[in-house]
């Protein structure tokens, strides 16, 4: 390099030639740095995995714990939940039963209305219908969950006071409605995205044979788009049950199995965060209840998913 | 299709079902733009005459009228700042590795089935792993880092998600260009593929910052519903947010704080909707650009 600057007026042929000899000279310490920006790039994607152990190791370490002092049996079996209280009684299925109301009671709403939404949006609206309604659930969907609660809290529950009035005011059937609207754009858009996948020369088949929109809607297009239909109702569940913020501000927190809507429940959501409000000790039972209810709600959350996943993929119809 | 052969003859009866069916399904439609404008008209009601200038600049008090969300308004720019420091370039550079680097070894194949999984946690969840990690282990205590490390894991997998899509939808030929003229992967991945895909990144970015922003369960498990009269002055420092304010008010039984709330509540929504906002400007310019 030096040399050819010193010595003659450097032609077009070495002014060429230079820069690859130091870009060639350079390339040892170019294929360090780009190993090490791959391998930090590896180590940011690996973090999902260690999450995932994370979440799997404090949830297990913690429910061990607890199940030291309370046998799986009597917490699967028993049917009273007094963790805080002399007599102490850890029976989860109060919890679960009222996640479980939850879970109905939005799926009535959320499900229905959902599904038609996905219909209409994907069978029947104008593209300018869409550009409005699209958005409209994409807020829906982007609603902090707070609020849902405050909405239960506020609004809901006076409304259904007028017209039962012995509804309490906690009660497990305002919480249902607003996590039914809160689970409803996903499965509006779900479906809208299965309905829109199926090709429309099954429609026009349809429509040639002379069935009427509702007979295409409901006999073709809702068959062959079943398997995203199905998942989509999965995951809003999956979603209901880990629902927190509505379910604790409106729905209250009395463990207890009822089957009556207007009554205050509490859910396993809901637990966690009154434990978690009040200053318990680490290692203490009460501290590891929230973590067995955790466990708990984790396996529940994670089998939903898993199940939804395998719809999609065992049930899918391909076309081409 | 028998089933279509066998239906009634009686025509008429089969469209009047047929536009008794659009009809349902447009009402029920429509009922979702009717719950949004009930729920935004409720919140506005009730707490519009409680939002003024004094509400903005007061610390929380035991007196409604006294009441402010100075507090949980700084601890959420806080908190807010710190997981977009955390998880914006965690997310981005997995979504990258995911998308140019990754083989199809059976490693990649798990950390793509953990993301997917990630995504379907409750974020209560995730609160719980923070409040054993970050709050005990790592003794961080209540502090915004610790909150905003719980967030980053919270919303790392939205990120990484909506990153990749972005970064799949950069045609080949941009690196192959690159390639031909002999930049490196990380020369084509740096100088190409990111400022290509860059406003898709940034707007998922926001909206995961957004969710970020009103999410309230993993916060109250490591603790962060306390007291506070003060504005963070670091990151070490206990916070309050608005969620968690919002949270504090609708818990009492009073009518006053309930009406706090929606002040509280129309702030926040503001806040989402100028967040939303801008990402809906930078995909709309970002289409105008491409087409």
């Amino acid at each position: 390099m030096s040399t050819a600057g010193v010595s003659s007026v450097p032609t077009a042929r070495s002014g060429a030639v230079a820069p690859d000899l130091a870009g060639l000279q350079r390339g040892g310490s170019r294929r360090w740095h780009e190993e090490g920006i791959k391998g930090v790039m590896f180590l940011c994607a690996l973090l999902s995995v260690i999450v995932t152990v994370g979440i799997v190791v404090v949830l297990a370490t913690e429910a061990i714990g607890f199940f030291r002092h309370v046998s799986i049996i009597e917490f699967l079996t028993d049917r009273r939940w007094f963790p805080l209280l002399e007599p102490r009684h850890f029976g989860v299925l109060p919890l679960l039963g009222g996640t479980f109301m939850i879970v109905v009671g939005s799926a009535l709403l959320g499900i229905p209305v959902g599904i038609a939404s996905g219909i209409y949006l994907s069978e029947y609206a104008s593209a300018r219908m869409r550009s409005v309604i699209k958005p409209v659930l994409e807020i829906l969907a982007g609603i902090p969950t707070v609020v849902y609660g405050y909405f239960a809290l506020t609004f809901v529950t006076p409304l259904l006071k007028s017209v039962f009035p012995s509804t309490n005011i906690f009660n497990a059937a305002s919480a249902s409605v607003v996590v039914g609207i809160m689970v409803l754009p996903m499965v509006a858009s779900l479906c809208d995205d299965a309905l829109r996948a199926v090709p429309d020369s099954l429609r026009q088949g349809a429509y040639a044979l002379g069935a009427t929109p509702f007979e295409v809607s409901t006999r073709v297009v809702v068959p062959a788009a079943l398997s995203g239909i199905v998942a989509s109702f999965v995951l809003a569940l999956s979603r209901a049950v880990g629902e927190t913020m509505a379910v604790t501000i409106a729905a209250g927190a009395t463990p207890r199995l009822t089957v009556n809507p207007l009554e205050s429940i509490q859910t396993m959501t809901a637990y966690i965060v009154q434990v978690s409000l009040g200053d318990t000790p680490a290692g203490s039972i009460e501290y590891q209840t929230i973590f067995a209810v955790g466990a708990l709600l984790f396996c529940v959350t994670l089998a939903a998913n898993l199940l939804a996943n395998r719809i999609l993929r065992r049930f899918r119809e391909v076309y081409e | 299709m028998s089933d279509l052969l066998r239906a009634p003859a009686n025509l008429r009866q089969r469209h009047r079902v047929a536009w008794a069916f659009k009809t349902a399904c447009m009402a029920l439609t429509w009922f979702c733009l009717v719950l949004l404008a009930v729920l935004l008209v409720h919140a506005t009601r009730e707490g519009l005459p409680w939002l003024d200038a004094q509400f903005l600049s007061n610390f929380p008090s035991r007196f409604p009228e006294r009441a402010g969300i100075k507090s949980a308004l700084y601890g959420t720019l806080w908190l807010i700042s710190f997981t977009a420091l955390f998880s914006i370039p965690i997310g981005v550079a997995a979504a990258i590795y995911l998308e140019e680097y990754a083989k199809k070894t059976r490693l990649n194949t798990l950390i793509e089935i953990s993301i997917a999984n990630l995504a379907g946690v409750p974020s209560i969840v995730y609160g719980m792993l923070g409040l054993a990690v970050f709050v005990r282990w790592m003794a961080l205590g209540r502090s915004v880092v610790a909150g905003a490390m719980t967030m980053s894991l919270l919303i790392l997998p939205v990120i990484i998600i909506a990153s990749r899509e972005a970064v799949r939808a950069v045609p080949s030929s941009i690196r192959l260009a690159s390639y031909a003229l002999g930049a490196t992967k990380w020369q084509t991945v740096r100088h190409h593929v990111l400022p290509s895909a860059s406003s898709g990144i940034i707007t998922g970015t926001i909206l995961a910052l957004s969710r970020a922003i009103g999410e309230t369960a993993p916060l109250i498990m490591i603790g962060a519903l306390t007291y506070v009269a003060f504005v963070p002055n670091g990151p070490m420092d206990q916070f309050t947010a608005l969620p968690i304010q919002i949270f504090n008010w609708v818990s009492r039984p009073q009518e006053e704080f309930h009406e706090l709330a929606a002040a509280g509540i129309i702030v926040l929504l503001v806040v989402l909707l100028v967040m939303n906002g801008i990402a809906v400007f930078i995909r709309q310019r970002s289409q105008r650009f491409r087409s």
